[in-house]
Formats: structure tokens, C-alpha cells, sequence
């Protein structure tokens, strides 16, 4: 207990005094994890809808893959998105190892399924309601997709946080190939693994309790902006 | 429901013709290798109201749908005036049980406008003038999906309507509405038609196909049983089948 009374006394003391590193470390987090949810979402929003709407031999496979492809081993991917990046490897020549590019590149491979499966579950069951009318006005496949799109994005919005939870406290993919290098490529999970490793515990609860009120501030204000629970039905 | 407003008149085709008349040839729906309807030879003339009767399974909502393109021609052929995609673009359908989309009312009657490619002011403001014709002026910007039943069913209707379709196929709108709301639809569908458009609707309701009906499709056993004018239908009917549901009695 006293362990955690002191993360909390931590965590007060780096919010409270403006210490520069932390708020560096929360925007780089920020930063990286905002960016892997846009970009995953950018894929597999588009990419739910259209196994939802699109018939095709490999579709179940297809679903089946997608739905395994969540529980990727981040540390996997870690090393995967490392082989492709280091200098010997077939992108290498990008210079890009190390850096938060490569940290939101790894996220993306981690979050997309997430997004993309969520995205599928609860356009299906809209399909199922809106088939037949959008087949009636003769919607082209692209005008059927953006609308089950639009109409379910408050449900999207749940896809997109679950990956926005995801990345947020990810920490072995972004280690591999941010390398937790300070200033650069330092972000919230890896710092607290780090001062974890020094033996730093209230220092690490302190960042750890300030990850977590990092991801709640984010959920409920997106809640709040998309008025869920306030408009009804929708 | 304002009765000075404009009705709506098909909208212009000048150029390609009419679409109608439909005519179906030995036209079957099947599903799972169970014929379902058919084969039915029918031909749907450029006027009048067709309203389709027959017990239930008789086949008439497959037969609508089958006839609108929702459902897969098993065999036979259905030939509209028109290439069947340009067909397609000038008909529309109300569902019996109204699909509302995740949308406010006026979204919701300029879809199909906005799916033609109408900018988004423009087809809410011709969405807004239809909202006010059906009653629902005061809803706007109301979820579509919290209406009453009622106001469901009409909104659909505006939404039918307001791309001024050439013919517009109805299944049992008015099932399960009270009679204001049922009078409110039927009134909708009478100045539609003296605009000109095509109209083919399936009811149960007797009094309902009396009021509105200038010719009959009786199905039964998913084939056309009899067909013609109404009042002959009603009157005189040549198939002991219907003249049994004209009566009331159980037909199965």
C-alpha cells in the first residue's frame, strides 16, 4: 500500500510541477497511439464494411484470419517490423528503426485487426437491417459501404478506442523498434518499464497511474463529443 | 397533412421513354430449389393502381419484390419498356415493416436524393417540404428510428416518393396502422397517382383495395389466380378461391 500511496504522491508531484520529460513522454504517446488509430481505422474501418458487403469465395477465411490476427504478439510484431526496418532489412534504406514512425508502423499491425473485426461485428448486424433498401434505391457498392459507415459510427467510435486502448499500453512491439531511447522515442509504457527495471517503483506507479488517467480522459471525451447517450437510439 | 400541397409528378424521361409496361414472362422466385412464385405471365400497363391480393404464402410480397428486383428470377423473363438498369433508377419500394436509418427525418427522406447525386442543401430542403407534407414539419431533426409506427410508414413513403419515381411498388403499408395514419397514406397515394405514377400495392384489407383498387392480381398458391379491373374482380370474380376471400371466408 504504501508503494501505491507514494505512485500517487509521484504521479501528483510530475502533473503538478510541469515536469518537462513527462509531459514530452504523454504527447509522444499520444502522438504515436493517435496516429496508429487514424491510420487503422483509415484500413480497417473501410475494410470491415466491405467483408460485411462483399461476397466472395475466401470471405469466411477471410474473417476467421482476421478475428486470429487480434491476438498478435506485440513482441512478434516488434520483431518483425525490426527486421523489415533495421539496415539489412528490405526497408532499411528508409532510416526509419528507431523512431516513432516505427512505433505507430508496429501499432498500426497490431490494431488494425482489432478495428477492423469490431468494425465488421457491428456492421453486420447493420447490414442486415439496411440491405434491402439500400439494394432498393440502387446504392452502388461504394454509397452502401459509407453509409453503414456513417450510420454506425457511434459504434465505430467503440472500435476505435478498443484499438486506442490497445496502443496506448502497448509496450513490447514499441520497445523493439523505438528502442526507449530518451527524448526521441521514449513514450509512458516504456518509461515505466525502464524505471521498473531500476527498481524505481513509485516513479514507475506514478507514470503508470498517470497512463491510465491518460486513456480514461481520452474515452470519456470522446464519449462526450460524440454525444453517446444523449441522442437517443443512435 | 396540408391537401393544397403539390402532388408529385413522376419525375421527366423524355429522352429514354416510359418504363412501363412490365411484362412478365413465365417469371419464377425460387429459394433453396422451392418454388416460392410462378411461373406468372402478367403485364403491368403505363396507369392505374394494381392492388395484389391473396391469402397468406400466396406469394405476393416475393412476387413484388421479384417484379422490383430485390428477389433472384429463377426463371422466365421480367421486361420493362426501359434497359433494366435504367429501370431500376425510375421505381421504388415501401417495405411493410419501414427500414429507418440511423438518421434524422429530414436526412432520412433526402437519401435517396443524396444517393442521385443532389447536394446536400438542396435535397434537404426539398426533404424539409416533404416532412411537412406527411406531418412531421415539427420532427425535422428527430431521430427517424423514434417516430410512432405510423409516422414510420409515412416517412417511408416520402422517401419513396420524392425521386418521383415512375412506379412504386407498396407491401402492406398500411398493416398494423390505425386509421388516421392509413387514411393519411392512402391520400398520399391517391394525389400520386392522379400525378401519374404507377402504382402496385399487396393488402389484406378489403375496404382498402375497394378504395383504391383500378385492377386486381389475385395470387394464389404463388400463381396469378385471376387479374383484371376491379370491379369485375370484386363483382364477379371467376375463381371459387376468390370469391371465397372476397367473402371472408378462410382461404389457405
Amino acid at each position: 500500500m504504501d508503494g501505491f500511496a507514494a505512485g500517487l504522491w509521484q504521479a501528483w508531484k510530475l502533473i503538478f510541477t510541469l515536469d518537462p520529460d513527462l509531459y514530452e513522454i504523454v504527447f509522444l504517446s499520444l502522438r504515436v497511439t493517435m496516429s496508429a488509430v487514424i491510420i487503422a481505422s483509415a484500413i480497417g474501418l473501410p475494410l470491415g464494411a466491405w467483408l460485411v458487403i462483399k461476397r466472395f469465395r475466401a470471405r469466411r477465411f477471410t474473417i476467421a484470419l482476421l478475428n486470429a490476427l487480434i491476438g498478435l504478439p506485440p513482441v512478434v510484431v516488434g520483431l518483425a517490423v525490426y527486421m523489415l526496418l533495421s539496415r539489412s532489412g528490405p526497408l532499411g534504406v528508409l532510416g526509419l528503426l528507431f523512431t516513432p514512425t516505427a512505433m505507430i508502423i508496429a501499432q498500426v499491425i497490431i490494431i488494425t485487426p482489432l478495428i477492423a473485426s469490431i468494425a465488421h461485428q457491428t456492421m453486420r448486424d447493420l447490414w442486415a437491417e439496411y440491405h434491402d433498401l439500400l439494394l432498393s434505391m440502387n446504392a452502388s457498392r461504394a454509397q452502401r459501404i459509407a453509409a453503414i459507415l456513417w450510420d454506425g459510427r457511434r459504434a465505430l467510435l467503440t472500435a476505435m478506442l478498443a484499438g486506442f486502448g490497445r496502443g496506448i499500453g502497448e509496450v513490447g512491439a514499441i520497445m523493439i523498434v523505438g528502442g526507449n531511447i530518451d527524448h526521441v522515442t521514449r513514450v509512458l509504457t516504456t518509461a515505466i518499464a525502464l524505471e521498473t527495471g531500476k527498481g524505481n517503483f513509485a516513479f514507475a506507479m506514478g507514470l503508470g497511474l498517470i497512463l491510465i488517467a491518460l486513456s480514461l480522459s481520452v474515452n470519456l471525451a470522446i464519449h462526450w463529443i460524440s454525444r453517446t447517450e444523449r441522442a437517443s437510439v443512435w | 397533412m396540408p391537401a393544397s400541397a403539390p402532388t408529385p409528378a413522376p419525375a421527366p424521361h423524355a429522352a429514354t421513354g416510359p418504363i412501363l409496361p412490365l411484362r412478365l414472362k413465365g417469371a419464377e422466385a425460387r429459394r433453396r430449389g422451392k418454388r416460392l412464385v410462378g411461373p406468372v405471365d402478367l403485364e403491368l400497363g403505363r396507369e392505374g393502381f394494381t392492388i395484389v391480393m391473396g391469402p397468406n404464402g400466396a406469394g405476393k410480397t416475393t412476387l413484388l419484390r421479384l417484379m422490383h428486383g430485390l428477389e433472384r428470377l429463377a426463371a422466365g423473363e421480367i421486361r420493362w419498356a426501359v434497359p433494366m438498369r435504367e429501370a431500376r433508377m425510375r421505381q421504388a419500394y415501401v417495405f411493410q415493416t419501414p427500414i429507418m436509418m440511423r438518421r434524422s427525418v429530414v436526412d432520412s427522406i433526402a437519401y435517396p436524393l443524396r444517393l442521385r447525386g443532389v447536394g446536400r442543401a438542396e435535397a434537404r430542403a426539398r426533404a424539409a417540404r416533404w416532412a411537412g407534407r406527411i406531418g412531421l414539419a415539427e420532427a425535422l431533426e428527430r431521430p427517424a428510428p423514434v417516430l410512432s409506427g405510423g409516422e414510420k410508414q409515412k416517412l417511408s413513403l416520402a422517401r419513396a416518393l420524392i425521386t418521383g419515381p415512375e412506379i412504386l411498388f407498396l407491401d402492406e403499408p398500411c398493416a398494423s396502422l390505425d386509421g388516421r395514419a392509413m387514411r393519411e397514406i392512402e391520400t398520399l397515394l391517391l394525389e400520386a397517382r392522379q400525378g401519374g405514377m404507377r402504382i402496385v400495392m399487396a393488402t389484406h384489407d378489403m375496404g382498402q383495395a375497394c378504395r383504391l383498387a383500378s385492377d386486381v392480381v389475385f395470387l394464389y398458391g404463388g400463381r396469378v389466380h385471376e387479374s383484371g379491373p376491379a370491379e369485375a374482380f370484386f363483382n364477379a370474380p371467376r375463381t371459387p378461391e376468390a370469391a371465397a376471400f372476397i367473402k371472408g371466408d378462410i382461404v389457405e
